[in-house]
């Protein structure tokens, strides 16, 4: 103690590197002491699997012949719209993307049976996928109509890039007014009828490297199955947010932007999701390796769901209205026994993030590494800390007024 | 022999108040537990329920039935997608049945479709909809 990740990776490739997940150590930890584990363990593996809203992917299809230009035009995947204002052949496709004749919430609650998230899905389970392109015609890029079928093996890059994964916490989702709502947490039954969560808590990755001290940009990661990189903080990434004695955040805080190539990734760790009444999205799975090189890094990792909070929040007013107000907190392992307690009524409560799920991404990633087929990086640069005053701002509303 | 089945029985408004249940108990001693009840605006009543005693008696009982004018169906149940099925628990709070619970040990989510009273209030619920009906 400290080692290095250089030591930690020569480690690994001996085969001689000691490997736990972010649940194993808190036993590891409460037996032997910190100072005694510290010593023993390299790596701690966390994961996480749920819906996460900013995820997509772009794509180069290759030319067409004679060639299009793509770029401006219209172009659809399954109906998906995608966004053309890239080059010729380059195609960005997010998660939360509906048909443009999808009846969204004209019949309330609308369905969003099918989006992008689905049709990443769809690519990575090897399925064609219907790809229909208009362009409005070039000099150099004459063709003006495409319609074909296309699939992963098809595309020249398929590169997922997600801007906000692996929230540091989320809030708890209630509904006080006395009507059911539709959100992108969930159906909320009325008058406090249930309470919906989202994060693996104390797997989360985030929540296990509280202070991004072992994080940062280049990080190498397991994403949706493949293998992925921490390209920057995410969107919204708000490290200064509320945190408890432990340095763990009671709110949402830090994000990560991920980036990773599609093709060796797997529909089992992206999956299409619904919201009915709100939209389509995409579920994640990400798992975030911390190597272990100080004895605090090591505590941190240690954190249990009993020790993590999160608010709660109406969904009926507090949260579309942006007011502050909280109704109270809960630690996920209230949330965890099935029921917690808000105003002095019982709630029971539901999980939109996997935690079996995410036990198996870090048991797969701690597999990867105790096989020697996945070392660790060294950051390339950190990511923003509470103490560089990084805050997430509301839209200052400038009215235009006419000239 | 012991035998049970769950079944759907809607009964047309003119037969919501005659004591045909009651019927099953006497005439073809049968043993039931009711699943759901309810009367519509229209006051037609739907009724699920739980059927168990000898086949002969249930196969006379549903003819009975059919015969009194009340619609009868096997209850369609849920069936898991299970391949597609992420393990979220966000289908847990919402089955007024108890049919999903969350595994202590591993925090799977497990099903028992016996439980299931096709009410569908969970097939939107699911985020990756992998809940489907079937009979
Ligand atoms: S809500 Fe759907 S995906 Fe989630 S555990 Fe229930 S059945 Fe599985
Ligand atoms: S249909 Fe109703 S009873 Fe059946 S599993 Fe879904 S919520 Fe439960």
């Amino acid at each position: 103690m400290p080692k290095t990740i250089a030591e930690i990776n020569e480690k690994i490739s001996k085969g001689q590197a000691v490997v736990v997940n972010a649940e194993e150590v808190i036993d590891i930890v409460k037996k032997k002491g910190v100072a005694k584990a510290a010593q023993e363990i390299d790596v701690v593996t966390t994961g996480t699997f749920g819906p996460m809203c900013s995820s997509g992917a772009y794509f180069n299809v290759g030319h067409t012949k004679p060639k299009m230009k793509m770029g401006g035009g219209k172009a659809t995947l399954n109906d998906i719209p995608l966004y053309t204002g890239l080059a010729a052949v380059d195609l960005f496709l997010g998660a939360t993307a509906i048909p443009d004749d999808d009846p969204r919430n004209k019949v309330y609650p609308g369905h969003f049976n099918y989006g992008g998230g689905h049709v990443l899905e769809d690519l990575l389970a090897g399925k064609d996928v219907k790809f229909s392109v208009s362009a409005y015609g070039t000099d150099c890029y004459p063709r003006k109509k495409l319609d074909t079928w296309i699939n992963m093996n098809d595309m020249n890059q398929a590169t997922l890039f997600n801007v906000r994964n692996a929230y540091q916490n989320y809030n708890i989702a209630v509904n006080a007014s006395d009507k059911m709502i539709h959100t992108y947490m969930g159906t909320l039954k009325p008058n406090l009828g249930n309470a919906n969560y989202c994060s693996a808590g104390q797997l989360s990755p985030l929540l296990n490297d509280p202070h991004y001290k072992t994080v940062g940009i280049g990080t190498k990661i397991f994403l949706g199955g493949g293998i992925g990189y921490v390209a920057w903080q995410g969107t919204q990434h708000a490290p200064s947010s509320l945190r408890s004695e432990n340095g763990v955040p009671k709110r949402g805080a830090g994000t990560l932007a991920v980036i990773g190539d599609m093709k060796q990734m797997s529909s089992k760790y992206l999956v299409g999701t619904s919201f009915v009444g709100y939209g389509c999205t995409a579920t994640v799975g990400i798992g975030l390796p911390i190597p272990i090189l100080s004895e605090e890094i090591l505590q941190y990792t240690a954190v249990t769901d009993d020790e993590i909070y999160a608010a709660i929040i109406d969904y009926s007013d507090a949260y579309p209205n942006f007011k502050p107000d909280i109704l109270g907190e809960a630690s996920y392992g209230q949330l965890r026994s099935g029921k917690i307690e808000v105003g002095g009524k019982e709630l029971p409560t539901a999980s939109l993030s996997s935690y079996s799920k995410a036990l198996e991404i870090s048991n797969t990633l701690k597999d990867w590494i105790l096989k020697g087929d996945f070392t660790l990086t060294d950051p390339v640069a950190p990511i923003a800390g509470a103490e560089d005053g990084v805050t997430f701002k509301p839209l200052n509303e400038r009215p235009i007024k006419d000239a | 022999m012991a035998f049970s089945k769950r079944v759907v029985l809607r009964f047309p408004r003119s037969l919501v108040h005659q004591p045909i249940v009651s019927r099953l108990i006497k005439d073809y001693s049968l043993d039931f537990n009711i699943l759901k009840a309810l009367v519509n605006p229209k006051e037609e009543g739907l009724l699920v329920m739980e059927l168990m005693g000898k086949r002969s008696d249930f196969d006379k009982a549903i003819a009975y039935l059919t015969e009194a004018g009340v619609e009868t169906e096997p209850l369609s149940r849920v069936k898991r997608n299970e391949e597609r099925c992420t393990q979220c628990g966000a289908c847990v709070s919402m089955c007024p049945t108890g049919a999903f619970v969350v595994d202590e040990k591993t925090r799977g989510v497990l099903f028992d479709d016996a439980k299931c009273i096709a009410c569908e209030l969970c097939l939107l619920v699911c985020p990756p909809r992998v809940l489907e009906l079937t009979v």
